[in-house]
């Protein structure tokens, strides 16, 4: 039985007056990829967004139930937003760097949390695109700035970003639907390496995505769990009808 | 078919007339500039810029006048700029859409229609007696304040909300707290557009004769202090030519007056194209 990192127990969200998240319960264990599978509109991407609270920033967003992580709420009240968001990273589904140099973009988190010395950073920067597999890309340029990268480099880089604050888990929503397929290729071995160090919940429109990288997925369905197991039963031998439906393409 | 007249005839007559009031628009311009350079040029010399005021300005030179213009400048936009910027962060991140923020809004916008010559005397009656700070740069200065600060305030805090949202995400999600988001982040990217507004700010704010006549005195000696009198260069254009001092004079100071604003937005563009990379291509 693996550990389980990242739960949700009887989980419900509103915007306003949408019910968009009716009493997701699902298990995420740890170092290990859980994609969360789904049509547009289905709550996948505001259900990943529940783990590090993005969803604060929206207004009327209200959340019922529990979401835990190593076993605490995130909800509770004495809950730090900013040191858990330190400890579940995220990857966008547009890359988004700062305006500012490569090094500095990957600079950046560990300033926030008080690393000044520039010996530390230049490890933390050269290790974190290591991981990422972007520093032969541009250990040549990491003066220049991010916003002269490629696309599929823009969001390794902030990949290495994210990397570089050290965090346990790393939430993707989305991370290749604005990229080519070659960096798409690049990010889902990416991923795939990755696991062995973290846990990673991946949200993707792309079924066959979801089964080249994932242990296990979700299928949400109008802001439900449909069915939840490990990604080779569910591709081969899904347990619900529309689970099957959509896995062939029926509708989506 | 039978039509007297095609389609095509009001689309070129449109074409015409829109072209029209563009060329007219430069051409004002040009013939404002244009006749003030050709009655004023025949003054501005060396000793011109560079020397005193003789016979209540009708020879001699302005440089008092320009050195009080440049020192009324700073002292407006080292205020009107920290209070400006920090409002539209305020209003474009802090503030919900509340009847407070469309309040402050409302105001900043009332402020920006307050004629010059009331805020001037506002600037006398509060500035220059009530504060004690008499004629003076400062008086003048802070007065001044109040003419830039509603465009400050205004194209702040559209540079800042044109900061897209997934940059900020961005930041919050590596743990950053909003106000490290903020001033690590947003305001960055937002400087191009934050120079633009001090720039027209001030570019609005120093040709305000009325507003500087209340407050900052007609002293033509060579300020010494932020306390002394000047006499700024909009103010000694006004009494150089409503005095019969002469109009020459007049309108050489009108010359070295648009210079210097026309200065000022060569620098703001300068700085936009250095800082202008940063998303200028989304």
């Amino acid at each position: 039985m693996d550990e389980i990192e990242i739960e949700s127990r009887s989980l419900n969200l509103w915007y306003e007056s949408v019910h968009a998240l009716k009493n997701v319960t699902l298990s995420m264990p740890k170092k290990k990829v859980t994609a969360v599978i789904g049509p547009s509109g289905c709550g996948k991407s505001t259900f990943i967004r529940c783990i590090n609270r993005m969803n604060d920033l929206i207004k009327g967003c209200r959340v019922e139930g529990e979401l835990l992580f190593e076993g605490r709420n995130v909800y509770d009240r004495d809950i730090d937003v900013v040191s858990l968001r330190k400890r579940i990273g995220m990857v966008f589904q547009k890359p988004n760097p700062f305006p500012m140099s490569v090094y500095d973009n990957v600079a950046y988190g560990p300033r926030l949390h008080g690393t000044r010395s520039s010996g530390e950073l230049d490890k933390i920067v050269e290790e974190s695109l290591k991981s990422s597999a972007l520093w032969n890309e541009v250990a040549d340029v990491l003066n220049r700035s991010a916003l002269d990268l490629s696309g599929g480099q823009q969001q390794r880089l902030c990949i290495a970003r994210t990397l570089a604050v050290n965090p346990d888990v790393i939430l993707f929503d989305e991370p290749c639907s604005a990229l080519d397929p070659i960096s798409t290729a690049k990010i889902e071995d990416l991923i795939n390496t990755l696991v062995h160090d973290y846990t990673i919940i991946i949200v993707t429109h792309n079924m066959q995505q979801a089964a080249r990288v994932s242990d296990f997925t979700a299928f949400f369905l109008l802001g439900e769990v449909i069915e939840f197991g490990k990604t080779k039963q569910i591709f081969e031998m899904p347990e619900k009808k529309s689970t099957e439906d959509y896995i062939t393409g029926r509708f989506g | 078919m039978n039509r007297l007249i095609s389609p095509a005839t009001p689309d070129r007559a449109a074409k015409v007339g829109l072209w029209a009031s563009a060329v007219l628009s430069m051409a004002i311009l040009l013939f404002i500039l244009g006749y003030i350079v050709i009655e004023g040029i025949s003054v501005v010399n060396i000793p011109f810029l560079l020397g005193s005021p003789v016979l209540s300005g009708a020879k001699g030179g302005i440089l008092p006048a320009i050195v009080g213009t440049i020192c009324l400048m700073a002292v407006t936009l080292s205020s009107a700029v920290p209070i400006g910027v920090g409002a539209a962060i305020y209003l474009a991140e802090y503030a919900s859409d509340s009847v407070v923020t469309r309040t402050i809004t409302f105001g900043v916008e009332c402020l920006a229609g307050v004629p010059s010559i009331v805020i001037g005397l506002f600037g006398y009656a509060f500035l220059v007696i009530y504060l004690g700070f008499g004629f003076s740069i400062l008086s003048g200065g802070l007065a001044l304040m109040a003419m830039a600060l509603p465009w400050i305030v205004r194209t702040s805090e559209e540079a800042i909300k044109a900061v897209p949202l997934t940059v900020r995400e961005g930041s919050l999600a590596l743990g950053a707290t909003k106000w490290q988001t903020v001033s690590r982040v947003v305001l960055p990217s937002a400087i191009p557009g934050i120079v633009t507004g001090a720039i027209l700010g001030i570019g609005k704010a120093i040709g305000e004769a009325a507003v500087l006549m209340f407050t900052a005195g007609s002293s033509l000696l060579m300020p010494s202090s932020l306390f002394d009198p000047v006499r700024a260069l909009p103010y000694h254009i006004y009494i150089l030519a409503s005095e019969g001092i002469s109009n020459p004079m007049a309108y050489g100071s009108s010359i070295v007056l648009l210079a210097m604003v026309l200065a000022i937005n060569l620098g703001a563009i300068a700085i936009q194209a250095h800082y202008g990379r940063h998303y200028g291509r989304n």
